[in-house]
Order: structure tokens, then C-alpha cells, then sequence
């Protein structure tokens, strides 16, 4: 179809006609997101396709400043200016340990963004082109209107929960209301109900009321879903974060808004996919909750007998590691808690010079969100060709002489693989029991992993525990390399 | 655009955002969130046109603060989401050839 026909079809549907440049502007910009999400296939063109995206910003900025009469420009200034400083003074400041709670804190930033646009739309809808002289709003764009702000409030509510959630501001167990898959499923047919109205009556109670309903949802959605299921969460709202701004690209008729929406909405579910695989959970059961409750209150079933187990030495961590010629690293979130990258990465650099060789075995739910391990260890200036995802790596451990597990523990345990009854039956986890000698940092023997299950390896012949902070206890390790 | 028009760019971007988020590598995963929060804030197009309108009465006065809000919210998604992903980006490096 050609430009011409385009616009036609537009001026027929009731809107202004958009001159052919304006719509190829946003399609070039559409087009620079798509490559900048491509450039993230590997490391080495990530960058470039990091510029691309900003490329792409620009130039949708810029075409709507330009082709839009503006009848507040210093404000507008005053409003970029503002919120681009804030933006770029927390990007600069924050650890890379609270990621997830930035990116969730910013997923809100996003949801609230397309709540205040649809509700301007709403109120001025001259202004974007879908209401008659008379104000009558077009009974399409109500619908994408209503449903624009619904999912925009859902993403809002929901993840200030999740940020509140991975900043530790808030109680990461799950809270359970009682009736409340009744509660939410009424709450969403409501909505929708309202959507369908809204239709029919273009009143502002009925936007209102979808607005506070769905506000009320997202809250609703996520106070039952514990900690250890937050990367499902955070890339969940990710998804709806790129739905919301679909919806709105609809009403607006802009293609870069409908190509970003998509992209973002698919990366977000394909990362919930990756997430709940990883961890062999359903998504629904995911969105259910209340995993975590049950162990965190039976202990995860009955206690077993007290079984024999190792202790091991910081000296005999570098010793045993010196004399091998392969060593494996799995790193946990306990690592990262304890802040032991940077000392861990010291421990892996005195060893590379032993000749031994050293890689790193990370876990897709390793941390609090898919890829957070990666980064951290990047941040410590671990290259990134000496770290390895769980497929590629867990053949290699029959081989290893030494696996040295620092902050992990259920992406290890065996009993995913043989005890039908664990609750962790079937997630994918790292043959180290394969390992001639296993070194497992933990703080004490009492504590388990987020699934609240024992875990063989403690108890195995060739493991070694070593009891200690694991910043401290890798420390000590490098100062006995030293000897 | 009409809506079949509009419906057939989103369906098609729906598959392009499955191939090219599936070659995202593992690794980068995090990043990848970053970014997507930075270009979803794309939607300050929609916060642009709202706060730019000219005003008419009291309703378009409320209209215009709305879309000045979401000019704020959205470009601290930008400028932090780009900022934070390409901080990110900086730390992955290679193994350095001896």
C-alpha cells in the first residue's frame, strides 16, 4: 500500500492525515529498537546497538516535537530536563546488586507513564486526533484507551510490590488472602466489563473506576508470589510494561510505539519462559503463589538424621585448588550478598597463573533476575568468554577436579534430578557430585537454599564445607595461595 | 492508518521481537532488560502530544499536567535506562590475549 492510500484510509478513519515522512521517521526509529535489541546477541556488538536505540529516541522525540504545535515549550524542557537528570544521576550511581530493584522501579515508571497518557487522551482527545468537534471519543480508541491504562496501572501497582519485594522494603515471603483467586478473577472481569461499557458511555466514573480497579489488581497479583519466583515477576512486568505501550501506539496510531510494544512485550515473555523452565515451574502456577510458604512453615517435610559431614579449611581450599588442573566456580546470590566478586575473581587470577584452568558455571536463575550473576562477574572484570551457562558447561564437570560452589545451593542439588517427592524435582541443576573434590561455601550448616530442602552434597565423600562469610572465606583462600 | 493497517505492524513486530529475543545471548539478559525499559519509554510520543496541546478549558489544563507527568516519568526511563544498560555494557569484556 502506498503512502498516499495510507493517509487516505487514515483521513477516511477520522484522523488527521500524517504526512509520509512523519510515518517513515517512526518506522526508522521502530526499525533502530529492533536493532538495538539485535546488537544484544553478543557482547562485542552490544554497544553499538545500545547507540542505535538512542538513535531511535531521538528521532521519535524529535518528529513529534516537530510536528506537533507546541503550546508550552519551556515546560516541556523543564519536564525532559528533570526527569532525564534524575534518570541519568541513578544509572550512574547505583550497585549492580540492586538491579533488579531499579529495573522493576523503573518497569512502575513505565505503567504510570501510560496510566497519565491514556487519562490526558482521555480528557483531551482532540488533541490526538481521536474525537469529532463534538468530543465524542472514536468507540475504538476506547477500547484501546481503556485497555492502555489498565494494563499501564497493573504494571504500575504490581511492580512497586516487586520493588518493594527485592529492596528488602517489604516481606519477600508470600501473602496469601484467603479467596483471593475469587477476588482477583472478579476483579479482572470487572475491568474488562467496564472496558466493553466504556464503550457505551464515555463518563469518567468509567474510567475512573477501571483505573482504581486495575491499580487494585496489580497489587493484588503480586503480594502472593515469594522471593525466589521474582525473576518470573520482574520479567513479567517487563512484558506488560511493552503490552501497555503497545496499547497506547494503537490509540495514537504510531508504529514506532506499536513495533517497541511488541518487542518489549515478547522479551518479557520469552524471559518469564526462560525463568520458569530453568526453574521446572509452571507459569501459572508461578502466578498463583505461594511458593516458599509451605516450606518456610514445615521446614521442608520431616527433618532427616544427622548425617557426617566435612569441614574444610581455607588452606585446604588452596592447596587441593593449586595442585588441580581444572577448577569450576558456581556462584550463587549468596556471593553477591556477601560482595565476594571482586576477592573471588583475585582467587581465580592467582590460580590461572598456578595453570590452572578456571570457569565460571552460572545457573539461569542464579540471582535475583535472568542474567544478574553475569553482570556481577563482569563488574569484577571476569571475562565474559570464561563464563559458562548451565548447558554448556555441565558436561565438563566429570572431567573437573575441583568444584567450588560459593553462595549457591539448590541449583546444585541432586535430589532435582533422582527424589520425585522434592519440591525441586525437575529443575535442571549442575552434575558437581560428577567433580572429584567439591568445596561448598556457606555461611553454616543449619541455613537451606529458597526451596527449603536438604541437600546431598553436603554429605558426600569428596565434599568439603567451608563454614564462613564467603567474601571472608575466599579471602582467606587467596592469602593461602600466596604461601 | 487504519486499524487493519496498525493490527498487521504489530502482529509482524510480535514475531521479529520472538526471533531476535530468542539470539539474545544468556549473558546479557540483564542488559536486555534495561534497554527494553528505556525504548518502552518510547510512549513519551503520547506524553509529548498531551503536554503540547493547546489548552482548552479546564479539562485540557488537567490533560496538559497529565502529559507533562508522564514527560518526567518517561524520560527518567530513558536517560537512565539507556545510561544504566550502557554502564553495563561496558563491564563485559573479553579475556585479555597474552
Amino acid at each position: 500500500m502506498s503512502f498516499a492510500l495510507l493517509a487516505a484510509a487514515a483521513a477516511e478513519a477520522g484522523h488527521a492525515a500524517i504526512p509520509a515522512w512523519v510515518a517513515l521517521a517512526y518506522l526508522v526509529s521502530g526499525v533502530l529498537f529492533i536493532l538495538a535489541l539485535r546488537g544484544l546477541s553478543s557482547p562485542a556488538t552490544s554497544q553499538a546497538g545500545n547507540r542505535y536505540g538512542m538513535i531511535g529516541m531521538t528521532i521519535a522525540v524529535a518528529t513529534t516535537l516537530v510536528t506537533h504545535e507546541i503550546a508550552s515549550l519551556p515546560e516541556i524542557v523543564a519536564a525532559l530536563a528533570i526527569g532525564g537528570g534524575i534518570g541519568w544521576f541513578i544509572a550512574r550511581k547505583i550497585a549492580m546488586t540492586d538491579m533488579p530493584q531499579l529495573v522493576a522501579a523503573f518497569h512502575s515508571l513505565v505503567g504510570l507513564a501510560a496510566v497519565l497518557v491514556g487519562l490526558a487522551a482521555y480528557l483531551n482527545p482532540q488533541a490526538f486526533g481521536i474525537a469529532g468537534a463534538d468530543g465524542v471519543i472514536e468507540v475504538q480508541s476506547r477500547i484501546e484507551m481503556g485497555l492502555g491504562i489498565a494494563i499501564g496501572a497493573i504494571t504500575f501497582s504490581g511492580s512497586v510490590i516487586a520493588f518493594l519485594k527485592l529492596a528488602g522494603k517489604m516481606s519477600g515471603s508470600p501473602i496469601l488472602l484467603p479467596g483471593r483467586h475469587v477476588l482477583n478473577l472478579g476483579t479482572l472481569v470487572a475491568i474488562l466489563g467496564l472496558v466493553a461499557y466504556f464503550t457505551q458511555d464515555q463518563s469518567g466514573w468509567v474510567i475512573a473506576t477501571i483505573t482504581a480497579l486495575s491499580f487494585f489488581i496489580g497489587f493484588l497479583l503480586i503480594i502472593p508470589i515469594g522471593g525466589a519466583d521474582m525473576p518470573v515477576v520482574v520479567s513479567m512486568l517487563n512484558s506488560y510494561s511493552g503490552w501497555a505501550a503497545a496499547a497506547m501506539g494503537f490509540t495514537l496510531h504510531n508504529s514506532a510505539m506499536i513495533i517497541t510494544g511488541a518487542l518489549v512485550g515478547s522479551s518479557g515473555a520469552i524471559l518469564s519462559y526462560i525463568m520458569c523452565k530453568a526453574m521446572n515451574r509452571g507459569f501459572l502456577s508461578v502466578i498463583a503463589g505461594g511458593f516458599g510458604a509451605d516450606a518456610a512453615a514445615g521446614g521442608g517435610g520431616p527433618a532427616k538424621e544427622q548425617r557426617p559431614w566435612k569441614r574444610g579449611s581455607a588452606e585446604d581450599a588452596a592447596y587441593m585448588m593449586k595442585q588441580a588442573e581444572s577448577v569450576i566456580i558456581i556462584p550463587g546470590y549468596g556471593m553477591a550478598v556477601s560482595q565476594a566478586q571482586h576477592a573471588l575473581r583475585e582467587m581465580a587470577d592467582t590460580l590461572k597463573k598456578e595453570g590452572v584452568s578456571v570457569k565460571y558455571a552460572i545457573h539461569p536463575v542464579a540471582g535475583r533476575m535472568p542474567g544478574h550473576m553475569n553482570v556481577l562477574l563482569a563488574e569484577a572484570n571476569v571475562p565474559y568468554d570464561e563464563v559458562f551457562e548451565l548447558e554448556d558447561i555441565n558436561s565438563e564437570f566429570a572431567q573437573a577436579d575441583v568444584a567450588f560452589i560459593i553462595g549457591a545451593n539448590d541449583v546444585v542439588n541432586p535430589a532435582a534430578k533422582t527424589d520425585k517427592s522434592s519440591p525441586i524435582y525437575g529443575m535442571p541443576v549442575f552434575d558437581v557430585d560428577k567433580a572429584k573434590t567439591i568445596f561448598f561455601v556457606k555461611r553454616s550448616m543449619g541455613g537451606v537454599g529458597y526451596a527449603g530442602v536438604d541437600n546431598d552434597v553436603f554429605y558426600m565423600d569428596q565434599t568439603m564445607m567451608l563454614l564462613a562469610d564467603a567474601k571472608k572465606m575466599v579471602e582467606d583462600i587467596v592469602k593461602a595461595l600466596a604461601h | 492508518m487504519d486499524f487493519i493497517s496498525i493490527l498487521s505492524i504489530f502482529v509482524l513486530a510480535c514475531f521479529v521481537g520472538y526471533y531476535v529475543v530468542w539470539s539474545v545471548t544468556p549473558a546479557l539478559h540483564t542488559p536486555l532488560m534495561a534497554v527494553t525499559n528505556a525504548i518502552s519509554s518510547v510512549i513519551v510520543v503520547g506524553a509529548l502530544i498531551a503536554a503540547a496541546a493547546p489548552v482548552l478549558g479546564a479539562s485540557g489544563t488537567t490533560a496538559k499536567w497529565l502529559g507533562l507527568g508522564a514527560v518526567v516519568l518517561a524520560s527518567v526511563n530513558i536517560f537512565g535506562g539507556f545510561a544504566v544498560t550502557a554502564r553495563m555494557l561496558a563491564m563485559y569484556k573479553k579475556k585479555e590475549k597474552k
